[in-house]
């Protein structure tokens, strides 16, 4: 058979994800698997069109994504400028580099008993904690942004009479896009999983909590509604990252 | 005087009492009268390159100074020059226009002027049909043309060109240097022009500064006697042959020295 490689590598795809839904489906309405724990794909699709039809869905999908919004805002205000302003230096690159690098291994969860105990059980808890978990790669990546800029460049700019400004918003801040891009990125996935992790511990509101209510109450069904929610949302926010890294690297597949 | 003056310029790298320091230039003396073209050459880490920074006010000397039109140098200046480099000086994320209307922005050309000097640039250097690909489309020879494209928009008297052909094959460089002698023959700039290359030193050059194995000095200059546009008949010519055999002697032993050094180090 001559089928392209890609179409070849999209059946592989689809077959995999076919036999693990197959399989799931099959076993759950047999009764191979608890229904409790598993229940079959068939009701959760009717679940979901339920949960999308009544609509709370949307609130407590809003107060996850207002939450990440927060969260990310935070990170972004504190991780560009002080990532900017340690890349200045040398030796504030040398010295605190590997302090943030080694701040960011920590397993941020860890604060987030403090973070209840300072903001509560609603959602200033959880953008504290998505913020603390966002900011660092986004500090890291601005520094290792604007200490490689190339310095040919630099000069050329320079030589022609490049202001600060200039330099800033025309050299420094194009050539270091890809980097920081990347490092945004990351801390949006990372922020959104603390915030989605954090509601799933403790709280009374957003996406995690109904998953984690409807877990507990034994509609298996409807939690994986919101869970497939949840990774919708999840999708879009990378798709939408992904455009904005597209758009701005898009002289480079001109 | 009209032109370049360099007075005693010595260029060091490291502090002085770091072991690894390196005097790449020392006490450099030279007059560049304007419009003349001269060529630096010498082998490697003779400090030609330094030279070039600290004319361009790109780097500071660590002793001397270098005087424009009778004014110190302290540091760029965009309205009387402009620089070509080796290679990877164009901005990735520009196309070939914007490449030079923000050098002209840069310089802060009158915006109602920097269509006009863009045009006009991208012509001299016959790139008008690539000037919305960006850098990456280009191949070697046409980036460089597109760089000196957007320094001639400048319109600067004196133009620094540091090896802006080294990255190219030896034909296309032999191509380039022909049509870059027309153009600078018709616009009559100061020229100050960093080479590895012998042949291309002869060509252009109205004087070659050679220098010796680091630390660089200024060994002897070399005046080539022949007018402008240098044509295709000159570099085939015994004229050529002979001054390129001439500078070869010149600078044999410089780098035999400067590999042995480089060895040690």
């Amino acid at each position: 058979m001559t089928l392209s490689r890609g179409l070849r590598q999209r059946l592989v795809q689809f077959a995999c994800v076919a036999i693990v839904f197959g399989a799931w489906q099959i076993g759950s309405t047999t009764g191979a698997l608890d229904p409790l724990i598993l229940p079959p794909l068939s009701a959760i699709v009717v679940q979901l069109g339920a949960v999308l039809r009544a609509g709370t869905v949307w609130a407590d999908l809003g107060v996850t994504l207002a939450e990440l919004a927060i969260a990310f805002a935070f990170a972004v205000a504190i991780g560009l400028p002080a990532g900017f302003l340690v890349s200045r230096s040398r030796l504030a690159v040398r010295a605190f580099d590997p302090l943030i690098a080694g701040l960011y291994a920590v397993p941020t969860i860890l604060l987030y008993p403090l973070y209840l105990l300072f903001f509560g059980i609603g959602p200033p808890s959880k953008i504290a904690l998505g913020a603390t978990m966002a900011v660092f790669p986004i500090v890291l990546s601005t520094i290792a942004g604007f200490t490689h800029v190339n310095a040919v460049r630099l000069a050329a700019a320079r030589s022609m009479g490049a202001s600060p400004v200039q330099l800033f918003g025309r050299v420094l801040v194009p050539e270091a896009f890809p980097v920081v891009i990347a490092g945004l990125r990351m801390g949006l996935v990372l922020g959104f999983l603390a915030i989605l992790g954090g509601e799933t511990l403790t709280s009374n509101v957003g996406l995690g909590h109904e998953i984690v209510t409807m877990a507990e109450s034994l509609e298996p069904a409807k939690m994986f509604a919101y869970i497939t929610v949840a990774i919708a949302a999840a999708s879009a926010l990378n798709a939408l990252t992904s455009y904005v890294e597209l758009r701005g690297r898009r002289h480079e597949r001109a | 005087m009209d032109g370049i003056s360099v007075r005693g310029v010595s260029q060091t790298f490291g502090t002085a009492d770091d072991p690894r320091r390196v005097v790449a230039l020392e006490d450099a003396t030279l007059d560049i009268p304007a419009g003349e073209l001269v060529c630096l050459i010498g082998p490697s880490g003779c400090g030609k390159s330094s030279l070039l920074d600290i004319i361009a006010g790109l780097a500071k000397p660590a002793a001397g100074s270098v005087t424009i039109d009778g004014e110190p140098v302290r540091g760029p200046l965009p309205k009387r020059v402009s620089f070509v480099f080796q290679e990877n000086a164009l901005f990735p994320w520009l196309s070939v226009d914007d490449n030079i209307l923000t050098g002209l922005a840069f310089q802060g050309a009158p915006k109602a002027e920097r269509r006009h000097r863009a045009d006009e640039a991208l012509s001299a250097v016959g790139l008008e049909a690539f000037r919305d690909h960006y850098p990456h489309q280009l191949s070697g020879g046409m980036k460089q043309r597109a760089q000196l494209a957007r320094a001639l928009s400048l319109q600067t008297e004196i133009l620094l060109m540091d090896e802006p052909f080294a990255a190219l094959d030896e034909q296309t460089r032999l191509v380039l240097g022909e049509d870059l002698s027309v153009l600078l023959a018709r616009m009559r700039k100061t020229i100050v022009f960093v080479t590895h290359s012998l042949v291309e030193a002869v060509f252009l050059a109205d004087r070659v500064a050679v220098f010796t194995a680091r630390p660089g000095r200024i060994k002897t200059v070399l005046g080539i006697d022949e007018p402008h546009p240098r044509s295709p008949a000159f570099m085939t010519s015994a004229k050529l042959a002979g001054l390129r055999n001439t500078l070869y002697e010149l600078l044999h032993d410089e780098v035999r020295r400067a590999m042995a050094t480089e060895a040690a180090v």
